[in-house]
């Protein structure tokens, strides 16, 4: 068990930089998800972590080494990869105990070990097959299984569930949080997927273009997104953003439709400045389907061009001030194409971004 | 209902066609080499008939018992010329491999530079016809004394033999993910351990592939040898047949006999790898 800090890493490829100093303190047994979209620097990040990229600058540390020279087996860490690297040529037994004959453990250790992984993973069944026997799930859990069995400090997943299908990834992500509560570990984990971010993660990381955007726990990020790119990438479905401008402690939209600066905002504007409003589906409700509101809300009268119903809520497409915007309706009805809904607002729950930075204004 | 049995009709006749030119091609592939299987048995004259006998009258082992006879006999020395023929050709075989295994494996997984020209410069070595080579061949090895040597001729081998075996190998390694690699550095291999307990091992049918390439090309090269060798010292058993022919006869039951010595070991190695091979490419430790 240990904690990982990266201070100021970087990582260059000739003149191209890919990660641009990243600074992360990631404490023992925490569960943290690198998330971005592909080519944000995640998995290169995490690649520097387990060495098998050299870094161009800063400093690593596992438990209270620098490693920032030691080669992958010197840093007592374990990873699981995006196509699972099992050895082909190996039973699953043998893949399991690998890194362990590797250390020139003893036999009766070895099995000791493979067996008690084999057991929290319920592999035992299949020991004797070759991973070319086994379905992807029991690959999957192979792999996670042969980085329990070392024991390692850190745990490093690099997109594990991204080639299962939909329904074995729901699955194996629980037994993933169920595997970190059972060995008790550090994790790092890269995923695109937001929804396993925020499922799995103790603290979301949340990448773009090699920086970090922000850092913080699931419900933190999902609540108070430090910008519009968190903001639009946390959440399904992604936050509805708007662009006004401050006047009178109104936002005016685009198309001249204004409603009022929410008012935890109210001495963050200025007259004049450019803004862009946010918020999520689950903030703009139709009256009669939608839960209490608490404080300020605002009260818009809009066609519906498309419902999508996903059961116990139906996902309502309109727009404001010429823009695509997503509503929820909560205990739904059918809704025609066309249909005109009186929808409310809620101000309190209202996000408000600089349209300059692009950073929150809160 | 006409439709379908003109559907089917067309398939079991176009099935029939495809059988028939399967046989076709598989006559001019065997038939030589089964012609020379049994002419090892017959009798010279029966070999020589004009018409050809067809069906054989008489098989014996008289080829096969002249042959390990005495000089006087029509006796050839068999044993030294196979004993020469395996030297040089498995020497050379695992010299090509092991450079091979090291030159493909570094275009599979490195970038360097001028890599792209390097390749392709190995690749036209082999578009010269090795005959055209026995010259200059000569030349050197006469000057630097390896005429009529065994490493004369397994130097020949290897330098042709190299380029196809990292071709070969190369794309072996292609298809071994990086990961596999990188997973095993991270169970606690060093690089090269992490090559010889896993890379090599999934890779294991190209190199055999290779090998047996590589062992073949050794073991049934004439050209070159005949002009590099001089003396049962060093002759193969491609060359050791040119013993049948004299000023005026060629001896072609012996000849035979010989040949069929020769495909034997070929023909062994080629089953005992080919289980191999297969073996080996079963991959799966990986999404496909």
């Amino acid at each position: 068990m240990a904690q990982v800090n990266l201070r100021n890493v970087v990582k260059r490829y000739g003149a191209l930089q890919v990660v641009h100093g990243v600074d992360l303190n990631i404490d023992d047994n925490e569960f943290v998800v690198l998330v971005g979209p592909s080519g944000c620097g995640k998995s290169t990040t995490l690649r520097m972590i387990a060495g098998l990229e050299a870094i161009s600058g800063g400093e690593i540390v596992i438990g209270d080494r620098v490693v920032n020279d030691l080669p992958p087996r010197h840093r007592n860490i374990s990873m699981v990869f995006q196509n699972y690297a099992l050895y082909p040529h190996m039973s699953v037994r043998e893949n399991l105990g690998f890194s362990l004959k590797i250390a020139k453990k003893t036999q009766a250790e070895i099995d000791q070990a493979v067996d008690e992984a084999a057991e929290i993973l319920s592999l035992t069944e299949y020991m004797d097959r070759k991973p070319g026997a086994l379905s992807g799930g029991q690959r999957q859990r192979v792999a996670m299984g042969r980085a329990i069995v070392r024991h390692p400090d850190v745990f490093l997943f690099d997109e594990p569930l991204s080639n299962l299908d939909a329904k074995l990834r729901t699955q194996m992500r629980t037994e993933i949080k169920k595997l970190h509560q059972k060995v008790n570990s550090t994790i790092v984990y890269v995923t695109h997927d937001q929804v396993e971010a925020m499922t799995l993660a103790d603290r979301i990381v949340i990448m773009r273009d090699g920086h970090i955007e922000q850092v913080g726990t699931p419900l933190e990020v999902f609540e108070n997104p430090a910008n519009t790119f968190v903001a639009t990438f946390i959440g399904s479905p992604p936050m509805n953003l708007l662009a006004g401008r401050v006047s009178k402690d109104r936002i005016v939209l685009e198309n001249g439709l204004d409603v009022p600066v929410p008012g935890q905002f109210s001495d963050k504007t200025h007259e004049g400045q450019e803004v862009i409003l946010g918020f999520r589906a689950d903030n703009l409700m139709p009256v009669g389907h939608a839960m209490p509101m608490g404080g300020a809300s605002a009260e818009l009268d809009m066609a519906v061009t498309l419902s999508e119903p996903l059961g116990t809520e139906t996902l309502l497409f309109t727009s404001i001030a010429g823009k695509e915007v997503q509503a929820k309706m909560l205990n739904p009805r059918p809704v025609a194409p066309g249909e005109r809904l009186s929808f409310q607002l809620d101000l309190t729950r209202c996000h408000l971004f600089d349209a300059q930075s692009q950073n929150s204004l809160r | 209902m006409d439709e379908n049995r003109h559907h089917r009709l067309r398939a079991r006749t176009l099935k029939g066609l495809q059988l028939f030119a399967l046989f076709i091609a598989m006559c001019f592939i065997c038939i030589p080499g089964l012609w020379v299987v049994l002419n090892s048995f017959r009798p010279t004259v029966e070999i020589m008939a004009k018409p050809p006998v067809w069906i054989p009258q008489d098989l014996n082992l008289d080829h096969y018992r002249a042959m390990f006879g005495g000089v006087g006999e029509g006796g050839v020395p068999v044993l030294r010329y196979f004993t020469n023929s395996l030297i040089i050709s498995v020497t050379s075989t695992v010299i090509a491999i092991l450079v091979g295994m090291a030159g493909g494996y570094a275009f599979a997984r490195y970038q360097f530079k001028g890599k792209a020209a390097i390749f392709i410069g190995l690749m036209l070595t082999r578009a010269v016809p090795g005959v055209a080579l026995s010259l200059p061949l000569f030349i050197v090895m006469a000057r630097t004394g390896l005429i009529d040597t065994h490493i004369g001729l397994i130097l020949v081998y290897v330098s042709l033999n190299v380029p196809f075996t990292i071709w070969l190998i190369d794309g072996f390694f292609r298809q071994v993910p990086v990961e596999l690699a990188e997973a095993a550095e991270i169970d606690g291999c060093t690089r090269w351990q992490a090559f010889w307990k896993v890379e090599f091992p999934v890779a294991r049918a190209g190199v055999a592939s290779a090998g047996i390439f590589a062992f073949l090309t050794s073991w049934n090269e004439y050209a070159l040898a005949s002009q590099l060798t001089r003396s049962t010292f060093s002759k193969t058993m491609p060359v050791g047949l040119r013993d049948f022919t004299s000023e005026f006869t060629i001896n072609w039951g012996g000849m035979c006999a010989l040949a069929v010595l020769m495909i034997i070991p070929a023909l062994i190695l080629t089953f005992l790898v080919q289980k191999h091979l297969i073996a080996g490419l079963t991959f799966g430790g990986v999404k496909g």
